[in-house]
């Protein structure tokens, strides 16, 4: 098992191999269909963006967040934190990836030839990506690991559309992508 | 006569139920199918499905974030009388659900994406009414619901047939679940609607996932040999156990057509229902 600290750094991103069992642990920023749909207008707008893609984890998910004041100085509560499907954000995230050095994607369900094309990319660039694979339907037994949540950005679209920086503690979960490539999902991710 | 809050309560209690316990008979198939994996990617997925089955459940917590979208089937007995409307009664129950288990606001108008915020809105929930089998004459009702996530609605199918094409089913049905990969949250359990019409097959397809995974036919357990020896897997990370069930149901359908639905569903199946009498 290795263990993985975000945010991440290049030479630990490069060392794991398809289907390595990862312990994630720090900031991830969740993010799903209209997140990446601004993302990609700020990138493409040349606009700053509120928090930094680089060295992060974009966790594709909609969590289940309760507000409850005595519960955390901010007054959330992670209820449950599962992966969604990672496929819908094929498109946004190989835009994304041309913008970063270093990155991890994680979510359900593998992602398209495009993306894992995309990845091999930035390590030719010298740079490493990965996109690591959550149990989906997992969400109660994924936010034991959320210890934190830190903030919150693009509140307007909505709870699950949200980017929710969360801080994690042992998360376990499985390369689905290494930086050369190489993909658990052949036989099962047809997608473009 | 059944009063409004006794239906409201009743949805609260089936909302609380499907989206915190998983079927026990979903859960021994998941038992089974760990034991039965050789892969290591395929039994961590395995297990953390079971750990997370457990917590939800002894903490009452829902299973999945994605607390889906409610579909409700009233049943009514013949002699059943009441002086307010059923669908009133859900749309409260709903709102209740939403903080008290509580429920993510999953629904959003379908052009301008905007989410109402609490579960509700045009056409929402889905209510299917019919006759109650079974027990036609006491004064009682069945509510019955499913909370269905979009990971596994979104590669659901549906193909008009020839009605020479009958043979070509099992095909089909397997193509659908094998073009879903690892998108709908595998193992699946595969719910297929044939017959009846266009709309009535996607009906049935879908309330055929309340019956028993542990009860299947021959023509299901072909199906099911069929789609597993595709090796999608858990998660789609490869394994032997892309679905636990295949469920059919069929309804007699016009002469010149063959109406075949198939809802794919995942693992995480929330269902619950329950008979609501006078008292």
């Amino acid at each position: 098992m290795f263990k993985l600290e975000s945010p991440l750094d290049k030479n630990s991103l490069l060392r794991l191999k398809v289907g390595d069992v990862v312990q994630l642990s720090g900031i991830v920023l969740t993010a799903r269909d209209k997140a990446h749909l601004r993302i990609i207008e700020h990138l493409r707008g040349g606009r700053e963006l509120p928090f930094e893609l680089n060295k992060a984890v974009v966790y594709h998910c909609g969590p289940l967040i309760k507000r409850d004041d005595n519960f955390s100085l901010n007054g959330w509560k992670v209820i449950a934190a599962g992966p969604t499907t990672s496929a819908r954000m094929n498109e946004c995230t190989v835009e994304l990836l041309d913008h970063v050095e270093s990155i991890a994607i994680m979510g359900k369900g593998g992602m398209g030839k495009s993306v894992v094309k995309a990845i091999s990319n930035i390590g030719e660039k010298g740079g490493a990506a990965v996109y690591l694979a959550v149990t989906g339907g997992t969400g109660a037994l994924i936010a034991k690991s959320v210890k934190n949540v830190k903030t919150v950005y693009w509140e307007d679209l909505g709870m699950a559309e949200a980017v929710w920086v969360f801080e994690l503690e042992n998360l376990n979960c499985i390369v689905g992508i290494d930086s050369r490539g190489n993909s658990l999902y052949s036989l099962s991710n047809s997608d473009k | 006569m059944v009063r409004y809050r006794d239906v409201v309560d009743s949805v609260v209690e089936l909302l609380e139920i499907a989206e915190t316990s998983l079927d026990p008979d979903i859960t021994t198939l998941l038992e089974k199918a760990y034991e039965n994996e050789d892969s290591e990617i395929a039994r961590f997925n395995l297990r953390n499905i079971l750990d997370n089955v457990k917590i939800a459940k002894a903490e009452k917590l829902p299973i999945c974030q994605d607390t889906g979208i409610p579909v409700f089937y009233v049943e009514i007995a013949q002699n059943f009388k009441l002086d307010f409307s059923i669908r009133d009664a859900i749309r409260e129950g709903i709102l209740i659900a939403n903080e008290e288990i509580p429920l993510r606001p999953c629904t959003v108008h379908p052009l301008s994406r905007e989410n109402s915020g609490n579960n509700l809105g045009e056409h929402l929930p889905l209510i299917y009414f019919d006759c109650l089998e079974g027990n036609q004459l006491s004064n009682s009702i069945r509510i019955s619901v499913m909370t269905k996530g979009a990971g596994s609605e979104n590669v659901s199918s549906l193909k008009m047939f020839l009605p020479s094409q009958v043979e070509e089913i099992p095909d089909y049905v397997t193509e659908v679940v094998k073009k879903a990969g690892g998108k709908p949250c595998p193992p699946v359990i595969v719910g297929v609607g044939i017959g009846t019409t266009f709309d009535g097959s996607a009906m049935l397809a879908k309330k055929v996932l309340f019956k028993s995974v542990l009860e299947m036919n021959d023509y299901e357990r072909k199906i099911l040999k069929k789609i597993n020896g595709l090796g999608i897997g858990p998660m789609g990370m490869g394994g032997k156990t892309t679905a636990l069930a295949v469920l059919t149901e069929i309804g007699h359908c016009h002469t010149a057509s063959l109406p075949v639905a198939v809802n794919i569903q995942c693992w995480a199946s929330r269902k619950a229902s329950m008979e609501v009498n006078d008292v």
